[in-house]
Formats: structure tokens, C-alpha cells, sequence
């Protein structure tokens, strides 16, 4: 160990067959991908737990599950498709990507397309009941346009100059904009997380991320103290504080969360007989609080086998970012790493009370097709890096 | 480019490898932190959490349990149950009415005949806005149907039961509750004690418990008597029917039934007839103490087998109606019970001096120490010890007599001499705690300064006056004792200085030499005066031991548990609690020398015309003075026969006057009621006892619960007694 340097986690798998195509299968991150597909198996059990209390008076108990695989059938191509885009095709066609992304964050505006969900307004409504985020495709599309001025034009000496680090921080700050006056406070504390993220691996001066840093905390800091957040992002954020506060608004939702969860104890009541669960006392428990359905009805056990599978999801993109043949490619895994991981621990966080409420998914897990969607394109996105490295490996 | 890395840490890629390691553990230790909160919420707290969704999703109702019957040897109820008709209100049935029930609870205030208001407010939840104070508030869990009427017309009942479409939610169904049928007209208020509401801090101590056994805030348990002491057997288990329940309140589905079992019953060795007499005799005694102009506060009696230690009857005077407890007792009638002191069971709580009783213990030990009880003790009309002097009875002399003699007319100075000469023997003042104490030690093992043992709650210790307890109080006052003497009273001299002096004095004293055993104090200890105090059931329980020859019983009020089809669940057994160590000459002498008191000593006036020799009573009478008081207490000792000891029978009357007097005639006519005695005529089948002997074998109870009392033992309700 004691002449391990850091560039050995930078070693990419041997690549002794090069043509191109029909090494793909081969090539891809099969742990990556296992424990991805576990997750999804996984979650739409939950899901069909969880949705179970919305047919106590009868109907068919398995159509709302029956409609998220239908989203989980429909995400994972569109994640093979971005696994198999050319890096420089994608880097073209990045600012169209932002600004069709850009214009459909601002559809929800619209009256009669946009739907207000959980007091936020950052839903599009679409035929047959289902619901887009557009922001959740807006992370993505951030992260392409962030690491594409980022790594541009570099040699190996130069660090992003002032004016690329300005350049970026601008595509950020528009749609952060935005999800804030949706009141969608989720999404901004991911973007702002992601933001972060990318501009410091990207290799930017060191002001730059103190900086950031102090303008985070502080502003989220100081937007509480002048009330700048609207009751709703108040409620849920005080309601973290001091659950005790208010039992039918979100420190109820908190509160029976937790009760749901710590029910559950080690070995949980078995899917489908979570009392907390199944007598819909965990609101949103299909999507939002989904973790407290694992965590009630599969226990302990079954829950940090959860945790574990998302915990090996993050590590496997970590190594990707690390792996990364250029800094574009780091800077788009490590943007999609921070991305899940800050979702991931916001959203369990959230549900065992050690994070304030915001309406955001668990990825992978949570019904809900937008999420769903962007994270498998997520990990098309890292896959199509890793075989990028793969390929230009010696 | 990227991958022919430098790696001089100051580049931009090492850099901004770095950065992206920082990232790593970053990351890592967040997901660490949910794994930590994880296993903190489900496996460090998670029982709680699961109590907690138990309460929230898990619902039952419960319907109690019939309680068991109390009855006496022969299968007489003492305790029973009443049922009426009462009417419970649904009130999750309610709120799914248009206007949450308004229109029903107004129906139902007209059949009952209250107002609407009244209903609503005992529908509202304590604790919530609006809700009046317990008890009018409903303090049940909250699936409960609340019962908003009882003892309501059964034509009432079925007016609601007819009209089940007019009362959604409403129900009209049995109570059972507690009466009192009374036998004879006993009435063994404190033997059989009362129901009351469960206790905030009884439920506290069941923690988060599941049980569907456990108590609930509806619950009522036995508080004090055979109803506390059997309360778990009396109780059975409530039917109790979970269901779980979604967040809106809708049934999920019906998790687990359990049926009812009703309570066992509690078979006594109480004698219902006896009690009759025995509760007659000492309020008769009472009478007697007031006609003599004295106050007579407090009285007691007790009959125990001395073959068994079972209690065949205890009564207590003041007493109370036990059935005021019946639906919950007024304010008014709680604070006349309280002040009236008639929840005390003076019999087993109240401590008294024990006097002239005392000395059939002072006999015994002084046979322990080569006294000769059949010598000659000189019984002068006073004795003078140091510069004290100690006076009998009334100062009357009578020259020198036998022991037997001396316990016959109760002469003290015979017993201060034995004492005299025993305090000298263990060394006088020189003793210590360690030192001989021949009469305190006597005393002990006869069962006083500890308690009985008696199946029944909060029985009294007293305690036995003796050179150690004198040196054990000393420790436990003398800085007080010292203090005050040092200070000399200041805020009494200001206003009265010779008493101050007084008080410095006696403090100064008892500073000094509290701990010393003077022979005044073992004087004292003798003739039952001085510390010792006693419950009048020791003493039953004394004069018990004497009567077997030495053994003393833990006395017991319960003879079984039988569950309701007659089964044996229990069986009580008399248990042995100590034995009195003393040779058998002490006890063959007292055998001979106690029935002279009944035949020709201090009680000769209380049994003139009783057929003594056929029914030989052992007695032993005593008026113990109590400081403080100038009327003595009462105290009337025996057993019988004298020459078959059965029965003994103690009674007690408080600031009542001299044993014989007052006390006497009232032991009387117990005897007589015992052994079926009609003048000088004795007839074993008058007994008041059912075939003249307690009974040895356990009531038989019919399928369907109900006891059968023997042909010709009488029920002791109803006109045909």
C-alpha cells in the first residue's frame, strides 16, 4: 500500500478485442447494470405494496404497478440510446438539448398543461394519467452543457479559465432559477449539489469552490432567516426541526414515516403487511416515501440490502468518473455520481427525519416515469463513457 | 492526452483526482450516515416505533369480563353481580352519518330522557377542546363504544334494539356490576373491599404492552379486601376483537378474537351466619361503650379456626356500606367515608397497647426462664421500683396467690415482680441490645412486631416494646432529642417557660440515657403496656397459638379458586408461619389456668348461666391504658373449648372502657351462637355453623355458575332466609 498512488484507481479494464460494436455487451458495467436492475425489481414491488392501499374498495390491485413497469420498460431503452451516442455527436447537439430542456421547464406555466403536485409547480400532465418533471431532464441536460464548456479547448496545464467557470455557473443559475419559482426546492438542492460537484473536479481555482460552497450554505441559510421560501418549503423544512410542531401537515408525514420505518424493525411484517403502509398512513408512499414500504414490510435486512445495491450503483459511477479517458467524460460521471448520491441520501435522509422534506424521488425505486426515465439514461450516459475509456485504452 | 497523466500533485489533474476522492468519501459517508439512522430507527428503537404503529393502526373492543363471585364456606355469594341494561354509543358509526350523528344522539336523548348535550359531552374524547373533566369525558381507547347510559328501562332497551335503522351506532346491551346480596345481613365491607378506576400509574408500569390482557383506563380492579388481594383471579379476561384500521379509519381487516373468560370465584372460610352475629355483636358492643358515656371510636373482632388459622369472620367498626363504591362513589359520600376513618379495617390495620392480654405472653416466658408456675407470687396493690411507683388495676391487693390466680384477677404487680427479677438477671441498666429480653423475645414468637401474613392487603406490623427497639429509637431520634435539650425550646419560653424547662428537661433525659431499658420500661413491657402496639388479628392469632399448643398460622381469609363450573383452580392451604418455642408445661398450664378468668376471675360476670363446663372458655381480658386517652381500651381475649381448642374469638372496642364490661357479654354471645347454646342448654345442631364445625370440603357450583348452598344452611337472602 505504501507506494499506492492515486492514479491507480484510474486503471481501466484491458481491452484485448477493439473492434468496434462487438465489444459493447462485453464491455459494459455488468455490476453496474446488475445492481440497477435489482433496484428496479426491487422498487416495483414496493411500489405494487404501496399502492395497494389505493384499492380498498376494489379494482384491479395490480394496474398501478402494472403502469410503472410500463415506465421502467419504456426508460431502459431510452438508457441504451444514450449508452451508444458518440461523444462528439453529444457534445454538438448539447445547447439544443439545453434549450429544449430550458423551454420545457417552463411548460408547467402554461395554464391547463401544468399540474401543481405537493405544492409544486413543476409538473407537465399528460394523456392517461401520467405526469412529467422536466426538470428532472434539466439535471441532465446541466451536466452535458456544464462538463462541454468545462473541458473545452483544454491542454494539459490550463485549469477552466474564469470565464468558462462564469460561462457554466450561468447555464446553472437559469434553471435554478426556475425550479425555485416552482417552488420545487428538491430539484434545486440537486442541481446546486451537482453544480458544485462538476466545477470542482473540473480542476477550477480554488476560490471558485470555496466560493460556491460559502454561497450555499450561506444563501440557504439566509433565505430561511428572511422568509424567503414559501410556506410549503417553510412547513417541510421546519417540520425537520421539530416534528412534533404540526401532526396532519408534513411533520405528520415525517412523524409516521419514521413510525413506519422504526416499525419495521429487523426482519419488517412481510411485503404487503406493513400496518403504516398498507392503512395509508405514509402519504405519497409509492413515490416520495416509497424507502418507508422497504422499510416497514422488508425490515432492517431487506432495507440495507437497499441501501447496499444503491450504495454499489454510486460507486461503480464514482469509478467511472475516476476511469474517465478525458476530462469531459469525468466531468459528466461525476456530475450523474453526485446527482444519485445527493437524491439518494436526500430522499431516505428525508424519510428517516435526518433531512428536511422535499418532494424528490428515489431513484430507480419511486413510481413516477420522469425519474425513472432520467436515471436510466443516467446510466446509459455512464456506460457510454466507461466504453469510451474501454476503447481508447492502450 | 488525458491518459498519459503527470503526477505532480499541483497539476490540474491531480487536482482534480483529488477532488473527486473528496467527492468519494463524501458520498461514502452520507450513505454511511442513512445505514447508521437505519439501524438506529429499526433496531435500536424500533419497538417503540412499532407501538407506536400498533396504536395507530391497530384497534380493539373490548367487552370485560363477568367477574367472579366471592363467597362464603357454604357457597354463599357475599359478592355477586347485578346486570341492567346500559347503552354504548359507536362513535366512528356516528361520523359516518350526514351530520356526524347529530340527528341520532337527538332520538336518543329523547327514549333516554336527557338532553342532547349531555350525551356529546360524554362522547368527547378527554383532553380534546370542549371536553368537560373526567369523569363526564371518555377516557377509553378510542374504537371503544362509549357508554353514555346505565340502568336504563329494559323497555327503553328494546325500543333501541327495535329501531336499529333510527340508532346507527347506538347499542343497548348488558352490565354487569358488583353487588352486595348481604347474607343474614352481613355486611364485611373491609374483608371484601371495593372496585375503583385503574390508576394512572398501574397503567404507567405496564409500559407499551400489547397483551390483550392487560388493564385498560376503562378497567376497574379491586382497591382494597379479597377484591385487590384476588383481583387477577376475579378479573378473567376481558373479549377482546382486534381489527386494524387504515389512516381514514375503515376496518382493514379483523387481526385476532378472543372470547371472554369470565372470572374464577374466591371460596372463603367466612361464615355468612357468623359474620351476621359477629358484625351485631360488636356494633352491640360499641352501644355498650357509648351507654357507659365513653367514645368508643373503634372496635374489632375475629373468629379463626386455631386447628387451621382460616378466618371464620372479622368484623370492624366504623364500616360502610359497600355498594356506595358501586358505579363510581360521590364526593360527598367519599369525604363522609374519610372522615368517619371507616375504610380502615381496624381488625388488621388499627394498632392498639395490648394490656392485660399481654400477660398470657408474659406467662410463657417467664415458664422459659424457671419461674414456677405453679408457685406463690405476692400481688401487693402496688409496687415501689426505685422512686417510681407501679399500681394494679383499680389498687386493689390481694396478698400472695398462684399464677393462676394472678392472670384470673389480672393482677399487674405479680407480672411487674417476674419482670423485675428477669431485668435483673439480664444485668440491669448494665444490659445492651444484646442482653437477654425474655418477654420481648416471647412476644415475637408468638407473631407480634410482624405482620400476620393474612391473605389480605395493607395489614399493620406493630411492633413489640423491648429493650432493643428502645435503643433503635434512641439512634434514630437523639439528634433531635440532643438538638432541642442544647436549645431549650426558645419559642415556647418566650410564652411559657416552665414548660419549655419541662420539655428541656425530658429531652436533656432522653439525650443522655434514652437507650437505657429502665425497669420501668420492662414493667411496662410485661402488662402489654409501654411501646408495644398490636393489631387486634395478632392477638386473635396469639391466643390461636395458645390454644394449639404453640403453632402459629398465617391466617387466610381464602379457602380455594374455583373457576365458575365448580373446578378446583387453587387450593389455599393453611401455611404455617412460625412455632411458639416454649416448653409444653407452659402451654398445659395455661390450658388450666385461662378458663378460671371465665369461671372466677375478671370476665366471672360476663359468663354467669353459661354452661362453662361443658364449653370450658379460655379468656383473657385486658383495658390498656393509652396515653393521651382516659378511657382504656377494650379488649376481650379467649378460646374454646378450653379443653379442645377450636375456635379463638378476640374483640376490640378503642377508648371502650375495661375488657369484661364492655367487650365480655359480646364474646358471650358469640360462644354461644358458635356452640348452639340456649341457656345452660348446649344443642351442636343450633350451632350457627352449618353441621357445628367449619367445613372441610369446598362448595359445589352448578353448570351454570351458580354456588349451591346445603339444604337447611339457608341462603341468608330472600324471604325464606
Amino acid at each position: 500500500m505504501s507506494n499506492w498512488q492515486l492514479t491507480d484507481l484510474m486503471q481501466r479494464p484491458s481491452a484485448p478485442q477493439r473492434e468496434q460494436g462487438s465489444t459493447y455487451w462485453r464491455d459494459l458495467d455488468w455490476v453496474l447494470l446488475i445492481a440497477a436492475a435489482c433496484v428496479t425489481l426491487y422498487g416495483a414491488l414496493l411500489v405494487w405494496s404501496g399502492s395497494l392501499a389505493n384499492y380498498t374498495s376494489g379494482g384491479d390491485t395490480t394496474s398501478f404497478v402494472k403502469k410503472h413497469l410500463i415506465t421502467v420498460l419504456a426508460s431502459i431503452p431510452m438508457g441504451y440510446v444514450a449508452s451508444r451516442l458518440n461523444h462528439r455527436w453529444l457534445r454538438a447537439y448539447t445547447p439544443y438539448l439545453y434549450a429544449i430542456c430550458l423551454a420545457f421547464m417552463l411548460a408547467p406555466f402554461i395554464p391547463h398543461l401544468g399540474a401543481r403536485i405537493a405544492g409544486a409547480r413543476a409538473w407537465v400532465s399528460l394523456p392517461g394519467g401520467f405526469t412529467l418533471q422536466p426538470s428532472e431532464f434539466m439535471t441532465i441536460a446541466l451536466i452535458l452543457a456544464m462538463s462541454a464548456v468545462l473541458s473545452e479547448k483544454r491542454d494539459i496545464e490550463s485549469e477552466p479559465n474564469n470565464r468558462d467557470v462564469r460561462l457554466a455557473l450561468l447555464l446553472a443559475v437559469i434553471p435554478l432559477l426556475i425550479d425555485l419559482a416552482q417552488n420545487d426546492t428538491g430539484t434545486s438542492l440537486i442541481m446546486a449539489t451537482v453544480v458544485v460537484a462538476v466545477i470542482a473536479v473540473s480542476g477550477a481555482k480554488r476560490s471558485w469552490v470555496v466560493g460556491l460552497l460559502a454561497l450555499g450554505i450561506g444563501g440557504g441559510l439566509l433565505a430561511a432567516r428572511l422568509h424567503l421560501l414559501k410556506t410549503h418549503q417553510i412547513a417541510r423544512l421546519t417540520s425537520f426541526v421539530n416534528p412534533g410542531s404540526d401532526t396532519t401537515g408534513s411533520a405528520y408525514n415525517a412523524l409516521q414515516a419514521r413510525i413506519a420505518i422504526g416499525g419495521g424493525q429487523v426482519t419488517g411484517y412481510g411485503l404487503f403487511h406493513g400496518p403504516q403502509t398498507q392503512g395509508h398512513f405514509v402519504p405519497v408512499n409509492v413515490s416520495d416515501f416509497v424507502f418507508t414500504v422497504s422499510g416497514e414490510e422488508m425490515g432492517f435486512l431487506g432495507s440495507i440490502l437497499l441501501l447496499i445495491l444503491l450504495a454499489v450503483i454510486v460507486w461503480r459511477a464514482l469509478l467511472i468518473a475516476f476511469r474517465a479517458d478525458d476530462l469531459y467524460g469525468r466531468l459528466v460521471a461525476t456530475g450523474i455520481t453526485a446527482w444519485f448520491a445527493f437524491q439518494i441520501f436526500e430522499n431516505i435522509g428525508m424519510t428517516m427525519g435526518i433531512m428536511p422534506i422535499t418532494g424528490i424521488p428515489l431513484p430507480l425505486v419511486s413510481a413516477g416515469g420522469t425519474s425513472m426515465m432520467a436515471t436510466w439514461i443516467g446510466i446509459g450516459l455512464l456506460m457510454n463513457i466507461r466504453l469510451h475509456a474501454v476503447r481508447s485504452a492502450p | 492526452m488525458w491518459a498519459a497523466m503527470p503526477t505532480e500533485g499541483v497539476s490540474v489533474h491531480g487536482r482534480s483526482n483529488w477532488r473527486l476522492l473528496i467527492l468519494g468519501v463524501l458520498i461514502a459517508s452520507l450513505l454511511a450516515t442513512l445505514a447508521a439512522r437505519l439501524f438506529y430507527l429499526q433496531v435500536i428503537s424500533g419497538s417503540t416505533y412499532r407501538a407506536q404503529a400498533h396504536e395507530n393502526s391497530v384497534r380493539e373492543v373490548v367487552n370485560p369480563a363477568v367477574r367472579g363471585l366471592i363467597l362464603d364456606q357454604l357457597g354463599r355469594p357475599l359478592v355477586s353481580n347485578q346486570t341492567s341494561m346500559g347503552v354504548t354509543v359507536d362513535r366512528h358509526a356516528l361520523r359516518l352519518q350526514k351530520d356526524h350523528g347529530a340527528a341520532v344522539i337527538s332520538r336518543l336523548a329523547g327514549v333516554l330522557g336527557v338532553t342532547p348535550a349531555s350525551i356529546t359531552d360524554k362522547l368527547a374524547p378527554c383532553g380534546t377542546p370542549g371536553a368537560k373533566r373526567p369523569p363526564i369525558c371518555w377516557n377509553g381507547p378510542t374504537y371503544q363504544p362509549v357508554p353514555v347510559a346505565t340502568k336504563v328501562p329494559v323497555q327503553t332497551a328494546i325500543t333501541i334494539m327495535e329501531m336499529r335503522s333510527e340508532f346507527p351506532g347506538i347499542t343497548a346491551q348488558m352490565d354487569a356490576s358488583r353487588t352486595y346480596p348481604s347474607p343474614f345481613g352481613a355486611n364485611a365491607a373491609h374483608l371484601l373491599g371495593y372496585l375503583g378506576p385503574v390508576t394512572q400509574s398501574q397503567l404507567n408500569t405496564q409500559g407499551t404492552s400489547l397483551d390483550p390482557n392487560r388493564l385498560r383506563s376503562t378497567d376497574l380492579i379491586g382497591r382494597t379486601g379479597l377484591e385487590k388481594q384476588y383481583d387477577t383471579a376475579l378479573r378473567g379476561k376481558p373479549a377482546v376483537t382486534t381489527f386494524s384500521v387504515d389512516t381514514a379509519g375503515h376496518v382493514l381487516s379483523t387481526l385476532d378474537q378472543q372470547p371472554a373468560t369470565p372470572g374464577n370465584y374466591v371460596v372463603t372460610s367466612i361464615d355468612a351466619k357468623l359474620q351476621a352475629v359477629v358484625e351485631k355483636q360488636l356494633a352491640a358492643a360499641i352501644d355498650r361503650a357509648h351507654t357507659q358515656g365513653f367514645p368508643g371510636v373503634a372496635g374489632a373482632a375475629v373468629v379463626v379456626d386455631v386447628r387451621t388459622g382460616r378466618i371464620l369472620s372479622m368484623a370492624s367498626y366504623p364500616t360502610y356500606d359497600p355498594s356506595i363504591w358501586v358505579g363510581g362513589v360521590s364526593k360527598t359520600q367519599y369525604d363522609q367515608l374519610m372522615k368517619s376513618n371507616a375504610l380502615n379495617f381496624n381488625a388488621m390495620q388499627g394498632l392498639y397497647a395490648p394490656g392485660s392480654t399481654f400477660k398470657a405472653i408474659s406467662t410463657a416466658a417467664a415458664g422459659t426462664q424457671g419461674f414456677n408456675l405453679y408457685g406463690t407470687y405476692p400481688c401487693p396493690n402496688q409496687l415501689k421500683i426505685g422512686s417510681q411507683t407501679f399500681r394494679n388495676f383499680e389498687s386493689s391487693g390481694f396478698g400472695p396467690i398462684s399464677l393462676k390466680r394472678a392472670l384470673e384477677v389480672s393482677c399487674n404487680t405479680v407480672f411487674y415482680g417476674i419482670s423485675d427479677k428477669m431485668w435483673n438477671a439480664a444485668g440491669g441498666v448494665k444490659a445492651n441490645a444484646n442482653s437477654p429480653d425474655p418477654i420481648a423475645k416471647t412476644a415475637k414468637m408468638f407473631g407480634l412486631g410482624s405482620p400476620t401474613g393474612i391473605d389480605l392487603p395493607g395489614e399493620s406490623t406493630g411492633r413489640v416494646s423491648s429493650r432493643a427497639f428502645k435503643e433503635a429509637n434512641w439512634q434514630a431520634h437523639k439528634n433531635a432529642w440532643c438538638a432541642n435539650a442544647l436549645s431549650g425550646y426558645p419559642t415556647l419560653r418566650k410564652t411559657n417557660p416552665t414548660l419549655a424547662d419541662y420539655y428541656t428537661s425530658l429531652d436533656k433525659e432522653n439525650c443522655a440515657n434514652g437507650f437505657l431499658w429502665r425497669p420501668g420500661d420492662a414493667l411496662n413491657q410485661a402488662i402489654g403496656q409501654g411501646d408495644t402496639a398490636v393489631t387486634p388479628l395478632q392477638m386473635a392469632m396469639v391466643y390461636a397459638a395458645v390454644a394449639n399448643g404453640g403453632t402459629v398460622y398465617e391466617p387466610t381469609v381464602a379457602k380455594a379458586i374455583v373457576d365458575p363450573t365448580g373446578k378446583v383452580v387453587q387450593e389455599i392451604t393453611p401455611k404455617v408461619k412460625s412455632h411458639v418455642n416454649v416448653p409444653k408445661s407452659v402451654f398445659t398450664f395455661l390450658h388450666n389456668a385461662l378458663p378460671g378468668v371465665a369461671e372466677n376471675g375478671s370476665a366471672k360476670g360476663d359468663f354467669v348461666g353459661f354452661p362453662l363446663s361443658k364449653i370450658p372458655i379460655a379468656a383473657k381480658t385486658g383495658s390498656a391504658q393509652v396515653s393521651g386517652n382516659k378511657v382504656s381500651t377494650s379488649w376481650f381475649a379467649t378460646y374454646a373449648p378450653a379443653n379442645n381448642p377450636k375456635y379463638a374469638v378476640l374483640m376490640m372496642v378503642s377508648q371502650g372502657g375495661t375488657g369484661a364490661g364492655t367487650s365480655g357479654p359480646s364474646v358471650r354471645k358469640i360462644y354461644e351462637a358458635l356452640f348452639g347454646v340456649n341457656g345452660t342448654s348446649v344443642d351442636p345442631t343450633k350451632s350457627v355453623l352449618f353441621g357445628d364445625a367449619p367445613q372441610t370440603q369446598l362448595p359445589k357450583i352448578r353448570s351454570d355458575g351458580t354456588p349451591v348452598v346445603p339444604k337447611g344452611a339457608g341462603s341468608g337472602v330472600g324471604g325464606g332466609g
